[in-house]
């Protein structure tokens, strides 16, 4: 019966079904069938024997990823470098959006949100082109700058402490406009009544913004940062890639896992390990969405991501 | 759809109650000269890439990089288009991948994306968590790789630059969400006219969904225009190197070029104004998004609202 009432919803559901077969189709195949090419971590990979023909080998892939001592490097950097990304650029984006709802001048916002939004519009190969031209040691212009001033050059591109706070800015910058538009949407969402009340109150702008706005925007807020800390193992490789490079000098406070999956894997070749670290990855980072989640769901079931 | 800024606001005259407000005029203070700096941060970049490349090789190596351009120089362009061919090449690549991966995308998206919406279709959290769960784990890099190139053959064809990217999970959620809040009573009506479910989804839904089809269409392109990853990965034919990654070997290759040549004792006299052609490549790479921007930024910014209600 329950086969028969099967086949019935099928032949009911045809051309839905039909529809979605292409897109069932393309994540079975990319996404699926990858998770199941898990098992290479666990392999001595060899070329003729592929995913599934190669011979086990037990753990020594991710023994070979943990005592390479790069393991702990990358996971740090990566975890790190999202925290402060999400602090910093939530902060800015919230500054930034409050200001530009709260300023006068139609034209001047209206000029000011696009020119924020623009870094979000070009590649991450024009970003790290621009980095260099500012940093660089010859001829950049951060050392242009200093040698007017005549103040001694830094050779950033040869100093690893630098760039935590070079790799935060510049994805503050790139991030902003993108930011300031959720949260200014948010903000457009709150209810015009209750500033009113405020200014019927003898609220200041300040206290206003405090008491009112801010309060309203925890739920994006929140929304946000949890999406991003469902995220804290994926390293943003398009970044890193282009404003570091294979520049090995920077590798201790640069790279990132999904550099150095890269690295593993086309530069090195190594395919076992690499796999291993992306397995690594994976494994970290669905453990971090599932417990953020459950705690979420938890503490306010509404704002769990699902 | 509204835009975000141009509801009623609250913000209040500065003469309110009679008084002067302090306040107000302390945070327009603030305001105008923090969102001032912003968006000077924003602009000078581009302002520097594009000064450079139009400033004369040699000043910009004795004086470093300009903000605004100094020596005034067409040199770097000269070059560019007097031996086009490669950058050309590459600009038809990128071209024709946007276009076709754009169009791609936006079908396979919005069928997806009906189907899922249709609140009648019994497997529709089946099939949702099916895909959203693509977004919590994955296999990792190194297997979806070596399943392009070594089972799929896709390395060095130009499906290698158009297929990994034309669906996205994110994608499909925004334009889901915006097809649940067309009134189904459309859709029943046509059903009692006869109509099947894809005559409904081509002849109907697409028309309705034009503003989440503008959205995600550009989201596509631009993900299009601006990827150089799947080359990096997939293509070492140069002449499948789309712009973005064309212009990430030429930054490469000509800085090699130079220190080379430095280390061999060579005078920076280059005949080639390394520097600022880096910088015009620059510019006529980015060109075309710079100059798209005013006209499409809306529709990102529709985009953004839609997706940031929780889908």
């Amino acid at each position: 019966m329950r086969l028969h009432k099967f086949l019935y919803d099928v032949k009911r559901y045809r051309t839905i079904l039909l529809m979605l077969a292409p897109a069932v189709a393309f994540f079975l195949l990319f996404a699926y069938v990858p998770m199941a090419g898990i098992v290479i971590a666990f392999k001595h990979y060899d070329y003729a024997g592929g995913i599934f023909g190669s011979a086990w080998n037990g753990l020594a892939n991710f023994r070979f990823f943990f005592e390479s001592g790069d393991a702990w490097t990358v996971t740090r950097n990566t975890a790190l470098y999202n925290i402060a990304f999400i602090a910093v650029n939530n902060f800015l984006q919230i500054f930034a959006a409050i200001l530009l709802f709260e300023i006068g001048g139609k034209w001047f916002r209206k000029l000011t949100q696009s020119i924020l939004f623009l870094p979000y519009f070009i590649s991450w190969v024009v970003v790290g082109a621009i980095a260099y031209n500012l940093l660089n040691y010859d001829i950049g212009t951060v050392n242009a700058l200093l040698r007017g001033l005549g103040l001694e050059p830094v050779d950033i591109y040869n100093t690893p402490s630098y760039w935590p706070f070079i790799l935060v800015a510049v994805s503050a910058w790139k991030t902003l406009g993108y930011g300031t538009v959720m949260y200014l949407a948010a903000i457009a969402g709150i209810d015009t009544e209750m500033y009113e009340a405020a200014e019927i109150d003898g609220a200041n702008i300040f206290q206003r913004i405090m008491k009112i706005t801010l309060p309203n925007l925890y739920p994006t807020l929140i929304i946000l940062v949890l999406l991003a800390v469902g995220n804290i193992f994926r390293g943003d490789f398009g970044m890193f890639y282009n404003m570091v490079g294979n520049n090995g000098i920077l590798f201790s406070s640069t790279d990132v896992i999904d550099t150095f999956v890269f690295r593993s894997l086309i530069t090195s070749n190594d395919i076992g390990m690499s796999a291993a670290a992306g397995v690594f990855q994976s494994v970290l980072g669905f453990a971090t969405i599932m417990s953020v989640n459950y705690a979420v769901r938890k503490y306010d079931k509404d704002r769990a991501l699902f | 759809m509204q835009t975000s800024t141009e509801r009623l606001n609250p913000r209040a005259p500065l003469h309110s109650r009679g008084r002067l407000q302090k306040d107000r005029l302390l945070f327009s203070v603030i305001g105008y000269v923090s969102l001032t700096l912003l968006a000077l941060l924003c602009v000078l970049p581009f302002l520097l890439v594009v000064s450079s490349s139009l400033t004369e090789e040699s000043t910009i190596i004795v004086k470093g990089y300009p903000f605004l351009p100094v020596d005034f120089s067409l040199e770097a362009y000269g070059i560019l288009f007097k031996y086009p061919t490669q950058m050309l090449k590459a600009y038809i690549v990128t071209i024709g991948v946007t276009a076709a991966g754009t169009l791609l995308g936006l079908f396979l998206t919005s069928m997806t994306a009906y189907a899922l919406s249709r609140k009648d279709f019994k497997w529709r959290n089946h099939f949702s968590f099916f895909f959203f769960f693509t977004t919590l784990f994955s296999g990792g890099l190194v297997p979806w790789y070596l399943l392009i190139v070594n089972y799929l053959h896709m390395k060095d064809t130009p499906l290698a630059l158009v297929i990994p990217m034309v669906l996205n999970v994110f994608y499909i959620i925004v334009m889901k969400s915006f097809m649940s809040s067309i009134p189904e009573a459309i859709v029943e009506s046509a059903k009692i006219d006869g109509a099947g479910d894809f005559l409904i989804y081509a002849r109907l839904i697409i028309p309705l969904s034009k503003p989440a089809l503008a959205t995600i269409g550009l989201f596509l392109a631009l993900a299009y225009w601006n990827d150089w990853y799947n080359a990096l990965l997939f293509v070492s034919n140069e002449n499948l190197m789309p712009l973005q990654y064309y212009l990430y070997k030429m930054l490469g290759n000509m800085d090699g070029m130079r220190k080379a040549m430095m280390s061999a004792g060579a005078v920076v006299t280059t005949t080639i104004p390394s520097e600022s052609l880096k910088m015009a490549m620059t510019v006529v790479a980015t060109g075309p998004i710079l100059l798209a921007y005013p006209f499409v930024q809306r529709y990102f910014v529709q985009g953004l609202t839609i997706g940031a209600v929780k889908g």
